[in-house]
């Protein structure tokens, strides 16, 4: 099952003539991802990587059936594009752009609220490294070959962090069943919490990999949620201890600006959620696996 | 990106908050000339620096005569402000800004901020200002007054005088008080700003509400469609090694340790820092080189990096995603060619082409210090500052 993306799954990818998109599109088709066309304004007609291309998101819906896009499209019109990929009709859709502003992000998400629950689209990102389903699909920029497939769900703002939980993961024979970005931004489609939610209710997750950082409710959010609704064991990491008051750490919500929003400040949040929380970035693995025999044994 | 308070003046008051007039000077005389040119009996002269905390720093003072305008001035030009948000080199003063005394009667607090809660714009006011918004938070929590915007609507009248009557303002205030707020959405919104404040806003003797000191933090994604807010950009108040590290597409920021970072990814850098002190170490910087990353970026970073003094070791650490490690594996050879490196260097690789990128770290023959995992790259690190030190 999995969530977010399986291998049945129908993808168009927003953005798909442009280098980077077309370059990314190969890499998830020859992954097995259900690539079923694209969409470039004033490209209609074409053909990208034998996928046919469409001026608009509703075309494309219409002629493919697509539930599911990947946005990469330049900053200045990535929120444009997301707004449309919601009236389509996608129920996913995936940013990775970074650098979209902050207004541009509000806008949307109050957009995104103006459709019934039951059509709503769900955005993931943006500023992320994307969504992998190891063995199914994947919609991002992520190196697929590094994840295993298995029953822990990986959820983290940094990409590469995610890479570092998958591989120490898989050095250990734990393998993932779904892994999410949710992105570095301050405001963003997902929430660790809605993440969260979406891997309690997945029967292929036992337990659960929680990435977060420096900056932002939304890892306090997540632990009051852990702890009120969450059955299965999360394990988390919070990156930058070390990590001064006030600056920004390179993504655009990694700052320190207020109570509660330092990693040490988090990690208490968490750990009293009932939350196990790996004690440094390379130890994410073997809290894992501890957590996991732990329950085994239970 | 932030702008000076002059500057954060001239464009409350264009969308319609009062302000004191005032005049900027790059120079003792000028400041002198201000004054004259104000009128009046008492000034104030302010140092611009990219800083709050001015005043107890004594960057700011109320002059009774053109002469003292003039000589407090003097003091301030090219001298390098110390408060308690910089750092310990503090900000060079290059502006001044002589503005008219006010005559206070009491000092309000006025704030909006992106909140991340609720994705919306946040009002934060106080009747308690002239403090800092943290020690406000921290001693009066009860005074602070927050309001969310929903951004489909705007900020509206009936909020606006919500907020002006539970701060407790005498009728004839609140009409002023409403025009200011709303002056302050529209500049925020409209010129996709990340933060408005004004401490104090000064109700006068007359009853009259003035912004007695602005600042203004700008969204750095949405400049492109902002040429009239880039163009403020003072480069004077940033730190040179992060804004040039920045001109490459490098994320920079420089810290107090010796164990110079290059990484991809925030994230991964962040964790790396972590790394390297529960190892026993201390980062020199935090460094993300960012997707993609050619031979030449990798350089660069090094140059970065090695700008640091204090780096006595560098670690290099790459998990590639949308990166290569065969690249990422060059511009570590070229590094060395280019730079004269001497001090140790130990790097870390995995993901895309790591298997490329490994042969060409061996093949170059380069006394490189190699690792496969992040605790090893950490430990490593600190093993040879050690090393180093012994």
């Amino acid at each position: 099952m999995a969530i977010l993306v399986t291998d049945r799954t129908p993808v168009i990818v927003q953005g798909i003539s442009g280098r980077i998109g077309q370059f990314h599109a190969a890499d998830m088709i020859r992954y097995g991802t259900n690539v079923v066309g694209g969409v470039t304004p004033g490209k209609g007609g074409s053909q990208v990587l034998d996928r046919p291309v469409f001026n608009t998101v509703r075309e494309a819906v219409a002629a493919t059936g697509a539930e599911a896009s990947l946005v990469f499209v330049p900053p200045p019109f990535a929120a444009d594009a997301i707004m449309e990929a919601a009236d389509a009709g996608i129920r996913t859709a995936v940013c990775v752009t970074d650098g979209i502003p902050s207004q541009d992000m509000m806008k949307v998400k109050r957009f995104l609220r103006r459709y019934p629950e039951d059509r709503k689209m769900r955005l993931v990102g943006p500023n992320c490294a994307g969504v992998i389903s190891p063995g199914q699909g994947f919609l991002g920029i992520m190196p697929p070959h590094i994840y295993m497939a298995g029953r822990v769900g990986i959820v983290g703002r940094s990409g590469t962090l995610g890479y570092e939980a998958a591989s120490q993961m898989k050095a250990l024979g734990i393998g993932v069943s779904t892994s999410v970005g949710i992105g570095g931004d301050p405001i963003n489609g997902s929430s660790f919490k809605d993440i969260l939610a979406l891997f309690e209710a997945d029967p292929d997750t036992d337990a659960v990999m929680m990435i977060g950082e420096i900056g932002g409710p939304q890892e306090a959010e997540a632990a009051a949620w852990v702890r009120d609704h969450m059955t299965k064991p999360v394990v988390a990491y919070i990156a930058g201890l070390s990590a001064p008051k006030g600056r920004k750490m390179g993504h655009a919500g990694a700052i320190i600006s207020a109570f509660g929003e330092s990693a040490q400040e988090k990690v208490e949040i968490l750990s009293a959620a009932g939350i196990t929380v790996a004690p440094n970035p390379s130890a994410m693995g073997e809290t894992v696996a501890r957590v996991l025999s732990l329950r085994a044994a239970a | 990106m932030d702008i000076h308070e002059y500057q954060a003046k001239e464009i409350l008051a264009r969308f319609g908050v009062p302000v004191p007039r005032g005049g900027l000077a790059y120079s003792p005389e000028q400041a002198g000339y201000r004054a004259r040119e104000l009128g009046g009996n008492a000034w104030v002269v302010k140092a611009q620096i990219h800083s709050g905390g001015r005043g107890a720093a004594g960057g700011v003072k109320l002059c009774c005569s053109e002469d003292e305008v003039r000589e407090f001035a003097s003091t301030l030009f090219g001298r390098q402000l110390v408060t308690r948000q910089t750092d310990a080199a503090g900000k060079g003063v290059y502006r001044v800004w002589v503005e008219g005394a006010s005559d206070i009667a009491q000092e309000l607090y006025l704030g909006f901020v992106l909140d991340r809660t609720s994705e919306r714009i946040m009002i934060v006011a106080s009747a308690h200002g002239g403090m800092e918004i943290e020690d406000l938070a921290a001693t009066d929590p009860t005074s602070l007054k927050r309001m969310t915007i929903d951004p489909a609507v705007g900020l509206s009248e009936f909020q606006a005088r919500e907020l002006a009557f539970g701060l407790g303002l005498k009728a004839g205030q609140v009409a002023q008080m409403v025009t200011i707020l709303r002056a302050c959405y529209r500049a925020y919104r409209d010129l996709d700003a990340t933060m408005v404040e004004i401490n104090p806003l000064v109700i006068t003797g007359a009853g009259e509400l003035v912004a007695l000191d602005a600042k203004m933090s700008f969204d750095t994604n949405a400049l492109f469609r902002r040429p009239e807010i880039h163009e403020l950009r003072d480069r004077s108040q940033e730190d040179p090694r992060e804004s040039t590290a920045g001109d490459y597409g490098l994320a920079y920021v420089g810290l107090d340790g010796d164990i110079g970072c290059i990484i991809n990814g925030a994230g991964l850098a962040m964790a790396t820092m972590d790394m390297i002190k529960l190892a026993g170490g201390e980062p020199a910087n935090f460094l993300d080189i960012g997707g993609g990353a050619s031979p030449e970026r990798v350089v660069r970073a090094f140059r970065t990096v090695l700008a640091d003094r204090n780096v006595s070791v560098i670690l290099v650490n790459i998990f590639a995603g949308i990166n290569r490690c065969d690249w990422v594996a060059e511009g570590v050879v070229q590094a060395y060619r280019e730079v004269g490196l001497t001090l140790p260097v130990v790097v870390r690789l995995a993901g895309t082409n790591v298997e490329e990128g490994k042969r060409i770290l061996e093949g170059s023959g380069l006394p490189l210090i190699t690792a496969d995992t992040l605790a090893e790259a950490a430990d490593r690190a600190v093993a040879a500052r050690a090393k180093l030190a012994a």
